[in-house]
């Protein structure tokens, strides 16, 4: 042991030691952001109207400003390029980036791997204030803001009756979110059958869709989930912190509850945000994060970068797949999402189960 | 430099008083120990000091009491050992060393390059840099322990808890680390406050011991004031000689029925 006054870096080892902290490893995220760009222009060409790649290209790079490029798309051609496929597309990416980064955010909080915005009672506390919404025949600018109201209550009252029970265990967090859910749930159904008349709008909202009329759903929602993602993104070092517990990060100098309470404001809001407009589409949140973390690493400035970028394909993927398999009858892309997630999570517990 | 005091404190933990109208004075510089049987509020008083859990009285460094720190404030004056820190999953020693210099590391910002020259030169210090890659939740106890002393000391704080930072150290890393703080505590002037098992390293390492039984000071002063076959046998319930060597030092030795002490030579 040399003392602490001798100089550093002058040990026989250190140049087999460079110390290198952790970082986002940059093949990671060229190779996420290609298979993003890939299933984009996979999501914009493929359709019941297939679109010619090299066509879409030319349109995408005709919007930089002072190109003008021939060789488009016809008229018929652009409008479905742009009146259909693109809003649907960006939305696919929102919402998909939003939920993994969301899902990451409150598996950073809890410390649980399997704290989700579907276990915690966000999404069903969502669905009920959406149902309300829908329900009483107001305008739809008030869906997004009755879901996140929702939410809100929704993860309060998991939190409130899991420390109730249990303390801080993050089983009893689990479990509780489970009971708020079914409650929240049941809340809902109980509305439903009162307003008959609206059941298709509710049902069809709650499988999740990534329907759109057009840009104005996108525009509604990408206010809150840009404040909400670059707030959860900014955190990243901090949920890294906190990952030694809550006693352990104050005396590292983080307020852990503040920083609890800022994520999952965020997370429930970005939730809430893309919930409202794509209904519940269940397991991007816990199965995107999952794979990055056994691909790349699990520090929160490798999984949030990542599980945004995951996300994002993710949804558009499952998204295309929803649209084309049962064509030309479209599948709630909830349906499909969760079609691999359930299987997918089985598979995390069972590998969990060893550090449990 | 920065001096501790303590008033009256008093913690409650499940409505029991766990820690009872403890006062104590460390002078900036200087090392004060904790001893006492398990239970007796050693890790409760330290966590009051670093301001993890809430206390009755007044903790205050250089007059300023901890409960008006921000959390910050108080990182950066306070570095902890815990007894039973977190292993946090997928983190590099590295990483886990980088954590102390989080006080200085803006709120959403990241580490510098000074920063990870601190944290290189406590890796060399604690012979820990060939390590430095490894995952924290694969270290032995002893590796790892180092590891969280090295994290404290790169929050560069000039007050250090240490909750039994040795007690998976053998007997050559224990000795060394303390002699490490040791030296820190005579170069930098550094405020020590530990919690140790083991009474005869108590005895070494202190200037000033502070024997806590069901949350009060029952004993304070010197080695040779509380390290005595009365108050150990009293209040750990154990069979011991204390043997006190030329030049000061104080020796514990456990005893057991029918075998003799005698045999230890040159002490007695
Ligand atoms: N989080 C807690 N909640 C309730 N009681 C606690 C808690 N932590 C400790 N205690 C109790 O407070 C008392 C003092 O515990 P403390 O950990 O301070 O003892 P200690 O002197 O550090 O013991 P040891 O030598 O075993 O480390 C014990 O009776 C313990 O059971
Ligand atoms: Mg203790």
């Amino acid at each position: 042991m040399t003392p602490v006054s001798s100089a550093a870096a002058t040990g026989p080892d250190t140049a087999a030691h460079a110390l290198r902290p952790v970082r986002l490893p940059r093949r990671w995220l060229v190779a996420s952001l290609a298979i993003l760009l890939a299933a984009v222009l996979l999501g914009l060409t493929v359709g019941p109207a297939g679109l010619p790649l090299r066509g879409v290209l030319t349109e995408i790079v005709g919007l930089v400003p002072g190109v003008h490029l021939d060789g488009g798309l016809d008229d018929r051609q652009a409008a479905v390029l742009w009146q259909l496929r693109a809003p649907r597309v960006v939305l696919g990416l929102v919402v998909g980036a939003m939920l993994a980064l969301a899902g990451a955010g409150y598996q950073g909080v809890f410390r649980n791997p399997l704290a989700d915005p579907y276990l915690l009672g966000v999404a069903a506390g969502a669905g009920l204030g959406a149902t309300f919404a829908i329900v009483s025949g107001g305008n739809r600018v008030l869906v997004p803001l009755a879901a996140f109201a929702g939410g809100v209550l929704g993860v309060a009252a998991t939190y409130a009756l899991g420390r109730g029970v249990g303390g801080r265990s993050t089983n009893s967090l689990i479990l509780a979110g489970v009971a708020v859910a079914a409650f929240l749930t049941a809340v809902q159904t109980f509305v439903n059958q009162r307003n008959v008349d609206s059941l298709r709008e509710v049902y069809g909202w709650i499988l999740g869709r990534l329907l759109t009329a057009g840009w104005d759903e996108v525009l509604t929602v990408l206010p809150y989930i840009a404040v909400s993602a670059a707030v959860l993104l900014a955190h990243r070092r901090l949920l890294d912190v906190l990952s030694v517990g809550p006693d352990e990060a104050g005396t590292l100098g983080v307020p852990a509850a503040r920083v609890r309470l800022v994520v999952v404001l965020a997370a429930t809001l970005g939730t809430a945000a893309a919930v409202s407009v794509s209904g519940l589409i269940g397991f991007v949140g816990i199965v995107v994060p999952h794979i990055v973390r056994m691909l790349a690493g699990s520090s929160y400035r490798i999984v949030l970068p990542l599980a945004a970028a995951l996300g994002a394909t993710f949804l558009v993927v499952a998204d295309l797949v929803a649209r084309t398999v049962v064509s030309p009858g479209e599948l709630p892309v909830g349906v499909v999402t969760a079609f691999v997630g359930a299987p997918f999570f089985t598979l995390v517990l069972r590998s969990a189960r060893r550090t449990w | 430099m920065t001096a501790l005091t303590a008033q009256d404190v008093g913690v409650t933990l499940l409505e029991r008083q766990v820690v009872d109208g403890v006062s104590l004075s460390v002078p900036a510089g200087t090392w004060l120990t904790l001893v006492g049987p398990n239970g007796a509020g050693k890790s409760t008083l330290l966590r009051a000091v670093s301001g993890a859990v809430a206390h009755s009285g007044t903790i205050a460094f250089d007059g300023v009491e901890v409960a008006r720190l921000r959390s910050r404030e108080r990182a950066r004056l306070v570095a902890v050992v815990p007894q039973d820190p977190t292993r946090p999953e997928g983190m590099t020693v590295l990483d886990y060393v980088l954590l102390g210099r989080t006080p200085y590391i803006p709120y959403l910002g990241t580490e510098s390059a000074e920063d990870l020259a601190m944290a290189g030169e406590l890796l060399d210090t604690l012979e820990l840099r060939s390590l430095s890659h490894r995952l924290v939740t694969e270290l032995s106890g002893g590796e790892f322990q180092r590891s969280v002393l090295a994290r404290a000391l790169s929050q560069q704080a000039p007050v250090l808890l240490l909750d039994e930072p040795t007690s998976s150290l053998d007997l050559g890393h224990a000795q060394q680390v303390l002699e490490l703080v040791d030296e820190l505590r005579a170069s930098r002037g550094l405020t020590v406050v530990s919690a140790l098992h083991d009474l005869t390293t108590a005895g070494q390492f202190a200037d000033h011991l502070v024997l806590l039984a069901d949350g009060r000071v029952v004993a304070q002063g010197s080695a040779q004031e509380v390290l005595t076959e009365e108050l150990i046998s009293a209040h750990y319930g154990a069979r011991v000689r204390v043997l006190t060597d030329p030049q000061g030092g104080v020796v514990v030795v456990p005893l057991r029925p029918g075998r003799s002490v005698r045999e230890i030579g040159g002490v007695a």
